[in-house]
C-alpha cells in the first residue's frame, strides 16, 4: 500500500512510519503544519508543532529512509479545532481537542487530501489496535498497553476512516517502542511525551483563553457560590477557566462547614456564576450524549457484562446500560451509568466499549446527578 | 522508483562543474594560510589572488574590488548593512533604505532588521505584473529627499520568477544623487551579460553554487571608493571589510566555476531557453489552463533568465504537484519561501499582483546546464496526472 505517516516529530509517530516502511508499504511522512506562526505554539520538545519537532520528524524520515514533507494544515486547524475549543470554553463546556482534531484534521481533511493524492491509508503513532471482524468490518480495540491507550481520542473515526487508517504501535507497550526507536537510531527516543493542548503554548489554560477569547468570552469575572446555601464564597476571573469536578485553583477563603474540600459542580456562563459543592455531589449516574459516531453498523441497545463507557482520556471504564435513539439527524446516546462517576464535564466525550472493542462515541450534552 | 532524477531545480543551486571540482580538490590537500608570510602561505595567497583576477576579469571589475564572503546572503547583508552604517555614519540624515518588494530574503530580511533595529526608513518600491521595478515609483521616492537616502539594493534577476531588472535605468536615476546601488546577482551570472562596470552599480553579489561552483563560498563585489562598515571582525582580511582566514579550495572552485559560466554564457543561454520555452509551450498544451508567470517569453530573453519556467496551475496547491513530482523522479519547487517548511504564499507573486489563492498554485522549474531535451520530455508526459491528481486532492 502507499501509506502516509502523520510524523509528530515525536517517538511514537516516528517508530510507527518505520514499522510502516518495514511492513512492505510505501511511505512517505508527512508533518501536519498546524499554525502558521509556529512560535506561538509549544517551545521545547513537549509539543507538536514547533520548528524543532518540525526538524525532527524530518530526521526520522531521514533515518527510515522515507521521503517527507510538510503540510500546512493551519488553516483548517484554526477554524475546525481552536475555534471549536474557544466556543466551547465560552459555553462553559470543556472541550477535547485531540479528539476533534482526529476527527477533523488528521483522519479527515489529511486522509481526504492523502486519498486524493494516491495513498490507500494513513498511518499514526496512537496506540490502538485494529482488526478485521468476522462480519468484515474494521473492529478497533484498545491498545495493549492499558496505560497508553488511545482508543479514546479516536472513538470518533467511523468505518470508513478506520479501512484507511493503520496504527502499527497498538500491539506493543511503550517501553519497547522507545527501545525499538533506540535501535532504529531514531533520535527523538528520548524525547518526552507530549501532554496537554499544543497550541496552548505554556500550558495556562485559562490565560489563553482569557487573551483569546476577549469580548467573546460571556464573562471575566464572577461569583463562586456554594451550591447548597447561595452563599457567595469568592470570585473568579472567567468561567471558561473552570472544568465541573476542578478542585484546584477556586482559592475560597471561607472553609466548608463539614472541613471537606470543595469542587465546581455547575458553571453558568451568562450568569456568570461557578457554583461549587462537596465531591458527592459531583456523582453522575446518567448522562446524555449527541452527535454520535460509530465505528462501524449503528447499535440499538447495548447492555451486559462487557459494555462500558469512558468518559475522558485516560479515565476509567463504567460499566454502562447504552440506548441508541433511532438513526437520523437528531440520534442521541442515552448512557446509565451502572458505576458512578465523578465529574462529568458536558464538551467531553463518552466513548463507548463492548470488552475491547471501541463501538462509537457521542459528545457529552448533559449529565443526570444523584438528587441533593 | 524511478531510476534517473530529473532535476529542474538549478535556480536552488546547480551542480558543480568538472572544472571547479579540479580546482578545488587540487588544492584541498595543500596547507597555507593565505596571510602567513613563508612559502606556503604565499602559495596560497597566490591562489586566492589569482583566483580574484579571474573573477574580476569575468564580471568586468577591478582585482581589488572583490571581497570573498561565505556566499550569496553574507555579501546581501554586508553590502546593505555595510553600506547603511558607512553612509550613515557620515552623514546622519541618510537613514532611507530603497529596495523592491521582490528581493530574496537575504535582502527583505536585512532592510527589516535594520528598520527594526536601526531606524532605518525602508521603502518596499513596487513591481509591475511582469514583476519589473516600478521605476517612477524610484524616481519618486528618490527625488522627494536624496539626501535621506542610504542604500538603494535592487536584484539583478528575481530568483522565483526570473525577471530581470532594469539595472541601467536604476543607476541612471540614483547614480546622479551620489547614492550608492547595490544588486543581487546571484541568479544572474553566467545566465546573462553581467558587467559590473558597465552596468555602473556600486556593489554585486555572486555566489557560488548557483554557476557550477561550490556552495559556501561567494563575494560582493565593491567599488573601492565606497565605504563599507565591516560586520565581521577579525584579522582584517579583505580589505578589513570581511575578516576570516579565506577558504582557498572553495575560492579556487568558485574562480574556475565563474570563469566557465562567464565564458559560455551566450551558448548556454541559447540552449537553456530553447529548452524552457519547449517546456513552458508543452506542459501549457497537457494543462491548458496553466500560465506562466513573470516576463513573458521573448525569444531574445532580455526580460527573464533562460531558465527559469514558473508556471501556475490554478485549482492546485503547489506543495501537492511538488510532491507528485517527487514521487515521479521530476525535481522542482514551488518558489515559496519556507520556515519550519509551512509554505507561504510568496512575496514576488503577491508583489506582482496575484492573491493569496493563486500565489499558491505555482511551481518553478529552473533548467541549467545538466538539462536535456528528455527533462522537459519528463516533465511534459507526467504533468497532466500529476495536475489532475493535485485538482482532486483540493476538492
Amino acid at each position: 500500500m502507499r501509506v502516509l505517516a502523520a510524523m509528530s516529530g515525536g517517538v511514537d509517530s516516528a517508530v510507527a512510519a518505520a514499522r510502516a516502511a518495514e511492513a512492505g508499504h510505501e511511505v512517505t511522512g508527512v508533518h501536519l503544519a498546524l499554525s502558521r506562526n509556529p512560535a506561538s505554539y509549544r517551545t521545547g520538545a513537549r509539543g507538536c508543532c514547533t520548528i524543532e519537532d518540525s526538524n525532527d520528524a524530518r530526521r526520522a524520515a531521514d533515518v527510515i529512509g522515507i521521503p517527507f514533507y510538510v503540510w500546512d494544515m493551519s488553516d483548517r486547524f484554526h477554524e475546525d479545532v481552536v475555534e471549536d475549543f474557544m466556543d466551547e470554553y465560552a459555553a462553559g463546556r470543556t472541550p477535547n481537542p485531540c479528539l476533534r482534531c482526529n476527527e477533523k484534521i488528521k483522519f479527515a481533511a489529511v486522509l481526504d487530501r492523502a486519498l486524493a493524492l494516491g495513498f490507500d491509508a494513513v498511518a499514526t503513532g496512537h496506540y490502538a489496535q485494529l482488526r478485521t471482524g468476522a462480519d468484515g468490518l474494521v473492529e478497533m480495540h484498545r491498545a495493549v498497553d492499558g496505560g497508553k491507550d488511545q482508543s479514546y481520542v479516536l472513538g470518533v473515526l467511523d468505518q470508513e476512516q478506520l479501512r484507511h487508517s493503520l496504527f502499527p504501535l497498538g500491539d506493543t507497550p511503550k517501553a519497547l517502542v522507545r527501545e525499538e526507536a533506540a535501535r532504529r537510531g531514531l533520535l527523538v527516543a528520548d524525547k518526552p511525551d507530549s501532554h496537554d493542548i499544543c497550541f496552548v503554548a505554556d500550558g495556562d489554560n485559562a490565560g489563553w483563553l482569557r487573551e483569546k477569547l476577549g469580548d467573546r468570552a460571556p464573562n471575566h469575572g464572577g461569583d463562586i457560590v456554594d451550591d447548597a446555601t447561595g452563599e457567595v464564597l469568592g470570585q473568579h476571573g472567567g468561567t471558561y477557566g473552570y472544568t465541573i469536578g476542578q478542585r484546584k485553583g477556586l482559592r475560597i477563603g471561607t472553609p466548608a462547614p463539614d472541613g471537606k474540600p470543595r469542587f465546581v459542580l455547575d458553571i453558568e456562563p451568562v450568569a456568570g456564576t461557578v457554583r461549587v459543592g462537596p465531591r458527592e455531589r459531583l456523582a453522575v449516574t446518567g448522562l446524555r450524549g449527541i452527535r454520535p459516531r460509530w465505528c462501524g453498523t449503528v447499535p440499538g441497545t447495548l447492555e451486559g457484562p462487557g459494555v462500558t463507557v469512558q468518559l475522558r482520556a485516560h479515565g476509567d471504564e463504567h460499566r454502562a446500560r447504552v440506548v441508541v435513539t433511532p438513526d437520523g439527524p437528531d440520534t442521541e446516546v442515552e448512557v446509565e451509568l451502572l458505576d458512578p462517576a465523578y465529574g462529568i464535564a458536558p464538551g467531553q466525550a463518552v466513548v463507548v466499549y463492548d470488552g475491547t472493542r471501541v463501538v462509537g462515541s457521542a459528545t457529552i450534552a448533559a449529565t443526570e446527578r444523584v438528587p441533593a | 522508483m524511478t531510476s534517473r532524477t530529473v532535476y529542474l531545480d538549478h535556480a536552488a543551486t546547480t551542480p558543480m562543474v568538472p572544472a571547479a571540482v579540479e580546482a578545488m580538490t587540487a588544492r584541498m590537500l595543500e596547507v597555507g594560510n593565505p596571510s602567513s608570510l613563508h612559502a606556503s602561505g604565499r602559495q596560497a595567497r597566490r591562489v586566492v589572488e589569482e583566483s580574484r583576477e579571474t573573477i574580476a576579469q569575468a564580471v568586468g571589475c577591478r582585482p581589488g574590488e572583490v571581497v570573498f564572503t561565505s556566499g550569496g546572503t553574507e555579501a546581501d547583508n554586508l553590502a546593505v548593512k555595510g553600506v547603511f552604517w558607512a553612509r550613515r555614519g557620515a552623514d546622519p540624515r541618510r537613514t532611507r533604505v530603497l529596495t523592491t518588494a521582490i528581493e530574496h530574503h537575504a535582502v527583505l530580511d536585512t532592510v527589516h532588521w535594520l528598520e527594526e533595529h536601526e531606524g532605518a526608513e525602508v521603502e518596499l518600491l513596487p513591481v509591475d505584473s511582469h514583476g519589473v521595478l516600478d521605476l517612477d515609483a524610484l524616481r519618486a521616492s528618490v527625488g522627494r529627499d536624496p539626501a535621506s537616502v542610504a542604500v538603494v539594493s535592487v536584484m539583478w534577476a528575481n530568483n522565483e520568477v526570473g525577471t530581470l531588472q532594469p539595472l541601467e535605468e536604476v543607476v541612471a536615476v540614483v547614480g546622479p544623487h551620489g547614492i550608492p546601488v547595490h544588486t543581487d546577482a546571484v541568479q544572474a551570472v553566467g545566465q546573462v551579460p553581467v558587467d559590473f562596470a558597465r552596468t555602473g552599480v556600486d556593489a554585486l553579489t555572486l555566489t557560488g553554487h548557483k554557476l557550477g561552483g561550490p556552495c559556501g563560498v561567494g563575494a560582493l563585489v565593491v567599488r573601492r571608493e565606497l565605504g563599507v562598515t565591516p560586520i565581521v571582525h577579525g584579522g582584517g582580511q579583505e580589505r578589513d571589510i570581511r575578516s576570516g582566514t579565506l577558504d582557498v579550495p572553495a575560492i579556487a572552485g568558485f574562480a574556475a566555476a565563474v570563469e566557465l559560466a562567464v565564458k559560455n554564457q551566450a551558448e548556454h543561454a541559447a540552449r537553456v531557453f530553447a529548452l524552457r520555452d519547449d517546456l513552458v509551450r508543452r506542459v501549457v498544451e497537457q494543462v491548458p489552463d496553466a500560465h506562466l508567470h513573470g516576463a513573458p517569453l521573448d525569444g531574445a530573453a532580455t526580460g527573464r533568465l533562460p531558465g527559469n519556467a514558473h508556471l501556475g496551475f490554478p485549482g492546485c496547491e503547489g506543495d501537492s504537484l511538488l510532491m507528485l513530482l517527487d514521487a515521479r523522479g521530476i525535481e522542482c519547487s514551488t518558489g515559496s519561501a519556507c520556515s519550519a517548511g509551512v509554505p507561504q504564499a510568496s512575496h514576488v507573486l503577491l508583489a506582482m499582483g496575484c492573491d493569496e489563492e493563486s500565489a499558491r498554485h505555482s511551481l518553478r522549474f529552473s533548467l541549467g546546464h545538466t538539462s536535456t531535451a528528455a527533462d522537459v520530455d519528463a516533465v511534459v508526459e507526467a504533468i497532466a496526472p500529476v495536475v489532475e491528481r493535485a485538482r482532486a486532492a483540493r476538492a
